[in-house]
């Protein structure tokens, strides 16, 4: 067996990957071999390490050293000034953007400080396509256990009382729909794993596919096992080509050690399990929509009950669970229900992954225990607003959440606590707002996406979102009335109580949250015809202040429709009819010459 | 690859797949374990510090002593190339000079296994900028 001395893990994410870290690694390969160190240095690609903002990322082991944003270019410096020579390369080192220091050790980063890492516990340590490292790391030791040494209900107990609850967004305790489909007496029986990951801004599905997709394999064995299944299939839309490839592998190297298959561990047991490509339809990560398109129908949801639990895919009890929610399997029971009970607040034990998105300086993935406040997660972790600019809202849960304000900044994160203030967890996506988003048009943003998404199947979702959607539009456009906002309401509520499933129950979400947080921004655009972030262009105005104009020509010579006149040294105009309101004039205007009203 | 067949087969596998990423885990928390740091500027590679350092790695590893391993830029200690800083967990770094594969041996044997001062010292007698 070779000793390496040193180990180089490089992030192998689909963003870390979109900005060259394969030909990184490949070159990191090429000079360590040039250079006859090939037994001696590792190059190990690895899964997401969560500092996206700031990638492709480097760690060199062992003495910790953490590199960002290193390009192919660096390769030739690293190698002959750090793995040669011992000395760590300064320029490529994270810079403490508050104390200017740099920091060599991750754990001296502030974005990683205050996380605990369960879900992703392997994200960024092992490589995701070797199967020994995963078993290094206890994988599989809990599917060994409960197969060998406990009984379905043991396990069950064991899930029940570390009080996880559905990552995906609802919530639901996880123990409990175990409980639930195992007592459902039937010959055949199926755990599906929910990979149909669709908020916009959430990732924290794909990355633990693409970091650890044992992880998820080894939770849906366990699950067939205390529920009576024999067959596990992964939904996972076909967008996510490297997490699809990465579960493919896993599969295969589970099956050969006989870790999944036939009499897994010489117990008896047998368990498979396949993929099944979503086309990523939205409306899919509903669990009876994503039942129906595995089965090959159309995917739209049906009516519950009946529950996936009694009837589900191929009219067979099925049990779906969300990718983070496996995740969390294998370590509670290898570490006990009481130690995971011990993390986050009263009725949402453990952590969650949150995708930090939007206006916000350390953009990525971090995973915090529940009962952390939305101060630490967009402040400390988050780094706080990009270009110092004053933070107004953060939107959770997707298109299915609301937004919440500075006045909930400091309440602990919890399932409930974001429901009672107005929003929810939903996957964890949390899209960042500053002082110049405009509020009408985040809700006209969501609201866009959901009629996108919408299957069409009952009218209150496909006929009232679109209506609601034109109100905003016209609204933002300032062309809105007086009675507007009441409409937008009383159709918002009638949708949420009429429409079939998740999808239109909660797409009004957006429009009702950010109306009783901000209304005076929906009334200043219907009363005062002005957008007050600047945003509605249909709503500003630029105008040369004739007194300060020097006539430099500078807006003429910038303005991208001619829209501006004037004679050199004399002041310039507008001309109003032809101003497409892009606000290059004002951005290159020297002499403050220039107003938006 | 073969098959695992049972529980007790799959934790043996662990345990040799542990070996092979023992230094990502103990590099996690450097400060329990034993950190070696081996002067490998052009000096102390022409003096044989690159085979000083694989002393270190191999013999540790056969003695099961967990530990981290390094290699870091010139010491100032020239004349006595190979240099090795040795730090036990919780206590002060110590330099030890001219590190052979018999001094390496020694130093495991009595320093790091027993806490026994060898022979071989370098005194530190500077202070550095966080002093």
């Amino acid at each position: 067996m070779t000793d390496y001395k040193m180990h180089l893990l490089i992030c192998g994410g689909t963003g870390c990957k979109a900005s060259e870290s394969d030909e990184i690694k490949n070159r990191l390969n090429q000079l360590i071999g040039d250079l006859g160190l090939a037994d001696e240095v590792q190059v190990v690609l690895t899964g997401c390490f969560g500092f996206c903002e700031k990638g492709p990322i480097i760690k060199v082991l062992p003495d910790n050293t953490f590199y960002v944003q290193v390009t192919p270019n660096d390769v030739v410096e690293i190698v002959e000034e750090h793995i040669v020579k011992g000395r760590p390369v300064k320029r490529l080192l994270y810079t403490d953007p508050n104390s200017a220091e740099q920091i060599s050790d991750s754990k001296g980063m502030d974005f990683y400080k205050k996380q605990i890492r369960i879900a992703l516990k392997n994200c960024g340590f092992i490589n995701p396509e070797n199967i020994d490292e995963y078993i290094a790391r206890d994988g599989y030791q809990a599917l060994g256990k409960c197969l060998s040494e406990l009984t379905p209900e043991e396990v069950i107990k064991e899930v029940k009382d570390s009080g996880l609850r559905g990552r995906g967004g609802g919530g639901f305790p996880t123990g409990l729909k175990w409980e639930i489909t195992k007592n459902v007496e039937n010959d055949q029986k199926y755990v599906v794993c929910n990979a149909d990951e669709g908020d916009p801004g959430a990732f924290m599905d794909r990355s633990i596919l693409e970091g650890d997709p044992h992880s998820v394999l080894e939770a849906m064995a366990i699950c067939g096992y205390c529920i009576g299944a024999d067959k596990g299939l992964v939904y996972i839309r076909a967008e996510y080509p490297l997490a699809i490839q990465r579960l493919k592998i896993a599969i295969k190297q589970a099956e050969e050690y006989g870790l999944i298959g036939d009499d897994i561990l010489g117990t008896g047991f047998n368990f498979h399990i396949e993929l099944r490509y979503g086309a990523g339809a939205f409306v899919c990560g509903e669990e009876t929509a994503l039942i129906h398109s595995m089965e090959g129908l159309r995917g739209e949801p049906t009516f519950k009950p009946p529950f996936p639990s009694v009837s589900g895919y191929m009219g067979k009890p099925t049990n779906v669970n969300n990718v983070e929610t496996f995740a969390n399997i294998p370590v509670i029971l290898n570490k006990g229900a009481e130690w995971f009970s011990k993390i986050g607040t009263e009725k949402s034990k453990g952590t969650k992954v949150f995708a930090l998105a939007g206006k916000i300086n350390n953009v990525g993935l971090i995973e915090v225990p529940m009962g952390t406040t939305l101060r630490e997660v967009i402040y400390d972790i988050g780094g706080g607003i990009k270009d110092g600019k004053e933070f107004k809202a953060v939107q959770t849960g997707g298109p299915s959440g609301g937004c919440l304000t500075k006045d909930s900044l400091d309440i602990p994160i919890d399932y409930d606590n974001l429901l009672a203030s107005g929003s929810m967890m939903g996957s964890g996506g949390m899209i960042v707002m500053d002082e110049s988003d405009c509020m009408v048009s985040i809700a006209k943003f969501y609201l866009d996406f959901t009629l996108e998404e919408s299957c069409g199947k009952c009218t209150p979702c496909r006929v009232g979102n679109k209506r609601l959607y034109e109100l905003l539009d016209k609204i933002t456009q300032g062309k809105g009335e007086e009675q507007d906002i009441e409409k937008l309401k009383d159709l918002s509520v009638v949708i949420k109580d009429t429409a079939l499933c998740g999808l239109g129950q909660t797409s009004p979400n957006p429009v009702l949250s950010t109306i009783s947080n901000f209304e005076h921004e929906y009334k200043a655009h219907v009363h005062d015809g002005k957008c007050p972030a600047g945003q509605c262009k249909s709503l500003l105005r630029y105008d040369i202040v004739e007194d300060l104009c020097t006539g430099c020509t500078l807006c003429f010579r910038n303005c991208p429709v001619g829209a501006i006149s004037g004679e050199r040294r004399a002041p310039h105009f507008i001309d109003q009819t032809l101003c497409i309101k892009c606000g290059v004039c004002f951005e290159k205007c020297k002499f403050n010459a220039i107003t938006l009203t | 690859m073969t098959k695992i067949k049972s529980l007790a087969d799959l934790r043996k596998m662990k345990e040799e797949a542990q070996s092979k990423i023992k230094l990502r885990e103990n590099s996690t928390n450097p400060d329990q374990v034993v950190q070696v740091k081996v002067g490998m500027a052009t000096c102390g590679i022409a003096s044989g510090a690159k085979d000083t350092m694989k002393y270190f790695v191999e013999e540790l590893e056969q003695e099961a002593i967990d530990a981290v391993v390094t290699q870091t830029g010139c010491m100032g200690y020239c004349y006595a190339e190979p240099t090795v800083e040795v730090k036990l967990p919780g206590k002060e770094p110590l330099v030890y000079g001219h590190v052979n594969k018999e001094k390496v041996h020694e130093i495991i044997d009595k320093y790091i296994k027993r806490g026994e001062l060898v022979d071989g010292i370098i005194p530190v007698s500077f202070k550095t900028i966080d002093d």
